[in-house]
Order: C-alpha cells, then sequence, then structure tokens
C-alpha cells in the first residue's frame, strides 16, 4: 500500500516538475518573441523615416536635375515599392528596402555632377538625415538579428523545440538588405 | 556585453572595498593619534560619515556640477542635426535604453566626455573644437567611445571612487595641517595634553602621519589603474558600436596633436575626457599616475585590429602592440562576442582648416543664439553678434567700422523673454549717415574687392557680399553695386 502511495507521490511530483518546466520555457519563447518584435519595431521606425524623406529628397533635386528624370524616378518608384511592402513580413519588406537603397546609392553617384545642388542647404540637410536613417537602419538591424537568432535557437534547440512546436511558435526571419553593392552608405563627397 | 559588465562590476566592488579600508584606516590612524583612548571608532565614524555626504552629493547632483563646471551647454536637434544623429545611431548601436543628453563646451581645445549616473540618465559632451575638426566617421568614433563609458557604467563607478579618493585626500590634508600647526603651538606654548603613556602616543603620532602621507597616493594608484582599463574597454566598444575602428583611431590622432588647452578643468574632472586633457602640450610620460593609457598606444591597437571590429580583435591587437600574452578586456568581454565585420568608410573626407575654422564660428553661433545673443547683419558682410547684456544703442563694425544702430528695446525684450523668440526676426542693422549723391559701381567677380568711393576713401567688398547697395564708410554715401 505504502509504496503505491509513494510511487503515486512520485509521479505526481514528477508531472508538478514537467509543468513547471513548461510554463517557464514557454514564458522565455513569450520573453524572446517581444523582444524580437520590439526589436523590429526599431528598424520600422528607420524605414518609415526614410521613406518620409525621399519625397522632400526628390523635391529639392528636381530643380538641379532637369536631366536626370529617369533616376528620380526610378527612386520615388523604388519607394513606393518599398512603402507598399511594410507590413507584409520580414524578408519582403527587406527586398524591397535593398532596392530602395540600390536606387539611392545610383541617385548619389548621379549628384557629383551637380555641384549647385550639392551645395543647396536643403540637400546637405536631407542628405545628412537620410545618412544618418542608413545608420540607423544598420545598427537596428545587427540588434533585431541578434534576437532573431536567440529565438529561433530557442525554438529549434532540444528540449525547448517540444515546447515551441506545441505552441506553434515561428521562426522569426532575418532582415537582410545587403546586396554586396550597397553594404555602404550613400557615398557623397563634401568636398 | 552583460557578463562583460558584470566582470567589472565585480572588480569595482572589490576596488571600492579597497578603497573603504584604506578610508577607514586612515579614520582610524587619525583618530588614534589625536584623541588616544578611544578615538579609533570616532576616526572612523567621522571618515565615513564625510565620505556617504560627499557620495551622496556626487551621486545625486555629480554629472549637473560637471557639466557646468566645464561650461557646458545643452542642444537639441535643430542646433546640431549632425552630433545629434550621431548620438541617436550610436544609442541604437550600443542598445542603451534612453538616448543621452547632447551638450558642447564652447572651447577650441579638442576633447569629450560621458556623465550621468545611470544608463537611463546619462550626458555626452563635446567641445565645439572637436565638433569644428572632426568628420562624420571620426565623431561617431568618438562618441562611440563616450556611449562606451556609459554602456560599461564607468562614470558612476568612477565618481564613486573618485569621491572615496577626495575624502581620503581631505582627510589627510586636514590631519597634516593639523599636526603641523599644533606642533608649532606646542613648542611655543609647551603643556601636553594627558592620556595614554607618550610613548605609545608618539609611536601612533608617527604611524598616523606616515600612513596619511602614503594614503592618497595608494588611493590614486587604485584608481588610475582601473581608470586606464577602462579606457582600453572603452575603446574596443567604441570599435565594435561604429564597427569601424579607424574612425576614433584617427579622431584620437587627431586629439593628439592637438596644442589647444582647455580652459575649464580640474584634476578632479580630467579622467572623465577622452583624452587626459591636463596631458596636453608635454609628452605623457606613462607611468602608475597617469589617468589614460598613451594616445599612440591607443591608435596602434585600434589600428592593428584585423579581420574585424569585435572584442576580440581588439583583445588580439591589444596583446601584439602591448607585446604581453595576457589582454586589457576582462575575459568576459570575449567569451560571448559575436564577430563583427568592419564597414566601409563613409565618404565625407576630413575637414580643411577653412572648413574647420567657418564650423567652428558655427558652433560657437549655436551656442551664442542658445544664449539669446542678437545678430547683426552689417551691410559689408560681417554679422556681429551683442550678449544679451550690451547696454549702449550704437557699435562700430569691426571690419568696416560703420556705426551700427543696436536695437536696445528688441535687446531688452529678448532678455525679458528669454526663449527661442529672439532667434528669428533678426533686423537688419541701420548705419547712421548723411544723404550724399549716390556712387555706382560694377563688380566682376566673388573675390574681395577694392575701390574708391568718390569722397576719396577706399572700400572693400566682401565675397559674401549679398545685397545691391552699401554705404561709403568714411562720406555714408549709398553705393550701388551692380553685377
Amino acid at each position: 500500500m505504502s509504496a503505491l502511495i509513494i510511487v503515486l507521490l512520485v509521479l505526481v511530483g514528477l508531472a508538478v516538475l514537467l509543468v513547471l518546466w513548461l510554463i517557464g520555457v514557454y514564458n522565455v519563447l513569450i520573453r524572446l518573441r517581444n523582444e524580437v518584435r520590439n526589436a523590429w519595431s526599431q528598424i520600422d521606425v528607420q524605414l518609415k523615416r526614410r521613406h518620409d524623406l525621399i519625397p522632400n529628397l526628390v523635391e529639392t533635386a528636381k530643380g538641379y536635375m532637369q536631366h536626370e528624370r529617369e533616376t528620380l524616378e526610378s527612386v520615388t518608384r523604388a519607394r513606393n515599392l518599398a512603402a507598399g511592402a511594410s507590413g507584409r513580413g520580414v524578408g519582403e519588406q527587406g527586398k524591397a528596402e535593398a532596392g530602395l537603397s540600390q536606387a539611392l546609392s545610383s541617385f548619389f553617384v548621379v549628384v557629383e555632377q551637380y555641384p549647385d545642388l550639392k551645395a543647396n542647404q536643403n540637400f546637405l540637410a536631407l542628405q545628412e538625415e537620410l545618412t544618418s536613417t542608413e545608420n540607423k537602419i544598420s545598427f537596428a538591424r545587427q540588434a533585431y538579428n541578434d534576437q532573431a537568432m536567440h529565438l529561433n535557437n530557442k525554438i529549434e534547440m532540444f528540449p525547448s523545440n517540444i515546447v515551441a512546436g506545441m505552441f506553434r511558435f515561428e521562426r522569426a526571419e532575418f532582415f537582410e538588405i545587403e546586396a554586396p553593392a550597397e553594404r555602404e552608405v550613400p557615398k557623397v563627397s563634401f568636398s | 556585453m552583460w557578463e562583460q559588465i558584470r566582470s567589472n562590476q565585480r572588480r569595482s566592488v572589490l576596488l571600492v572595498g579597497v578603497m573603504l579600508l584604506l578610508l577607514a584606516a586612515l579614520g582610524a590612524a587619525i583618530g588614534g593619534a589625536v584623541l588616544p583612548p578611544d578615538g579609533v571608532f570616532l576616526g572612523v565614524a567621522v571618515a565615513a560619515g564625510l565620505w556617504i555626504i560627499m557620495t551622496l552629493v556626487a551621486y545625486f547632483q555629480g554629472d549637473n556640477i560637471l557639466l557646468a563646471a566645464s561650461g557646458a551647454r545643452e542642444i537639441k536637434k535643430e542646433d546640431h542635426p549632425q552630433l545629434f544623429n550621431v548620438v541617436e545611431e550610436m544609442t541604437i548601436a550600443s542598445r542603451l535604453p534612453k538616448m543621452p543628453r547632447v551638450f558642447i563646451i564652447n572651447d577650441q581645445a579638442m576633447n569629450a566626455f560621458a556623465t550621468g549616473r545611470k544608463p537611463e540618465n546619462s550626458a555626452v559632451a563635446i567641445t565645439s573644437g572637436l565638433l569644428a575638426r572632426l568628420n562624420r566617421d571620426q565623431l561617431q568614433g568618438v562618441i562611440a567611445h563616450e556611449i562606451g563609458h556609459i554602456k560599461n557604467q564607468d562614470i558612476r563607478y568612477m565618481t564613486i571612487v573618485g569621491v572615496m579618493l577626495g575624502t581620503i585626500v581631505i582627510l589627510s590634508e586636514f590631519f597634516l595641517r593639523g599636526m603641523f600647526r599644533a606642533s608649532m603651538t606646542r613648542r611655543y606654548g609647551g603643556g601636553r595634553r594627558g592620556g595614554g603613556g607618550p610613548q605609545a602616543q608618539a609611536v601612533l603620532l608617527v604611524l598616523a602621519i606616515v600612513f596619511a602621507i602614503l594614503a592618497p597616493i595608494l588611493g590614486q594608484l587604485i584608481y588610475f589603474a582601473c581608470s586606464r582599463r577602462r579606457e582600453y574597454l572603452a575603446d574596443a566598444s567604441g570599435a565594435v558600436f561604429t564597427r569601424y575602428p579607424e574612425g576614433l583611431a584617427s579622431a584620437l590622432e587627431l586629439l593628439a596633436n592637438d596644442t589647444h588647452k582647455m580652459t575649464q578643468v580640474s584634476r578632479a574632472t580630467a579622467p572623465m575626457f577622452i583624452v587626459n586633457p591636463l596631458d596636453k602640450g608635454r609628452r605623457a610620460a606613462v607611468g602608475l599616475m597617469s589617468t589614460h593609457p598613451p594616445i599612440e598606444e591607443r591608435v596602434r591597437i585600434l589600428r592593428s585590429m584585423a579581420g574585424g571590429a569585435a572584442f576580440t580583435n581588439y583583445q588580439e591587437a591589444w596583446k601584439k602592440v602591448a607585446g604581453s600574452r595576457a589582454g586589457s578586456l576582462p575575459p568576459s568581454a570575449l567569451s560571448e562576442a559575436a564577430p563583427v565585420a568592419v564597414r566601409a568608410p563613409g565618404a565625407e573626407a576630413a575637414p580643411t582648416p577653412q572648413d574647420a575654422r567657418r564650423r567652428l564660428r558655427e558652433t560657437g553661433d549655436i551656442l551664442r543664439k542658445a544664449s539669446q545673443f542678437l545678430f547683426l547683419a552689417c551691410a559689408c558682410g560681417m554679422r556681429v553678434k551683442i550678449p544679451p547684456e550690451f547696454k549702449r544703442d550704437h557699435i562700430g563694425c569691426p571690419r568696416c567700422g560703420r556705426n551700427l544702430q543696436v536695437p536696445v528695446a528688441h535687446l531688452a525684450a529678448i532678455a525679458a523673454v528669454s526663449g527661442a523668440a529672439g532667434r528669428e526676426n533678426v533686423p537688419v542693422a541701420q548705419a547712421k549717415t548723411t544723404p550724399q549723391a549716390p556712387l555706382e559701381i560694377v563688380r566682376k567677380d566673388r573675390q574681395w574687392m577694392s575701390f574708391k568711393c568718390a569722397c576719396g576713401a577706399v572700400q572693400q567688398l566682401a565675397p559674401s557680399f549679398e545685397g545691391d547697395a552699401t554705404r561709403c564708410t568714411a562720406c555714408g554715401r549709398t553705393i550701388r553695386v551692380r553685377g
């Protein structure tokens, strides 16, 4: 009789431990997922800021660059594409933003031929804002990808992957906007 | 990152403990020497009391005191967008919970410091000399170094240890001076207070004096040792945050060659700066007593970081340059370090001396605007900056000598309102003149141009002159400018 009770007690104890472990792992997963979301919102703020800056930039440049209609239009197009992709998942947004970065860097190459534009105070201010926004995106991207990796590790590693599977946690996508050409911020010299 | 801060904290606690022991021992020795039977406890109590009061003041007001003592002025984003942006970028890169406040010190010397008692409540200050002579990448490097100090919680620690050192110094100073005076009165006044065996008291006294001389030196050694180590860590953090060690390296190089001396700096605030402002001008001998490692070495370490900008790369570079097996960074900083790829440099070239002068002037203007200066545009192109406390109603232009009217009422109104109101509607000064027949000249190019007025006086036009008319400085006649 007493042996049965002991076995029962051990089983109950094990079940309680299992439930506690489940709760613990679940909470860690939730915390990681929230951190990923928070890190993503940091990037999103900067991406939106970039979208907002570009119409001003195009407007300012228009007066100086009548012969570069093509370049300006491609920047506007890329910007609209990127703005449209916002909220459609990290991977797709990354692709659209990469296109925008590409268009911007070729725009800034063309700007080199317009010294008057480069001397325009308004343009210089916009350029500083854009450079800074690109830097912020790239620093925030690093933070986001680190968080995403932590979450993904937790989701895939044993034994937490069991809990993750039970509650259908999804892997976080990495945010990549680095086609090899735009590893760097648009290049403009102030000289 | 967190591991590394924790390890720093452990060492910090240890060092603070050693300093506290030193302080208590000093208090005990002095107490024991002055009041032989039971002065030991009293001495410790006095030392502890003094220390607690000073620490509380430093903890809650230290940042404000430091900023005020160095004449720093807080700026907003409109005042200097680039500096503000760079601080924002580094806040994101370092993952600080809150962006530090940004201050500018109007000083030709190149320097910067960070302060604040916790990462949520911190500030970075940078001199206008530094702001004028650095390009964007270098500025980013310097700010990253300062934010590294904030992130590693160096500031709070340096404040606490600095205050302890200060308490030790004050106590021993008091004691030694007191002893000196007491010995004088004793010699001339005779008489000896009772209590204890005179022999034992004399021995205690000698011991206390020796200890009072040694304690501040010991304290300083401890203080400087950890201050140097923290500079290396901040440099490494700077490289990691910017992903571009060359930015900080070239900025440090510029700082090393800077010959300007800071005007408002003291021995107490010196360790807070990115380079020791008191070492300027002379070859800093690296010894136990220096607060910072030599800049040349810091630059060499940053430059020899190969294969990335992570903590591990810095450690390797440090070992190579210092020729030592043990690294400068806490081991925990290295265990968690992910590889960091070096990014490409920004395209902005280093400012030329002309650029630097112009930017220095602009920074000065930012600060003057913030202090409610009034800007008078003279017809010769000069901008005369008038402090709000200026009382006379006219002033001679320092370039062309024209007599400018100062809108005294306007100035008084600005001083009274003391807000952003004075920043716009800058009135153009009117020259006091008597009417004469106008003269017309043709301007060929945008260079300095000299010509003779009808009255015979030689006049000059500045390249920056934009208007279509000016006045002769001698006779005051109108001169129309064409072309």
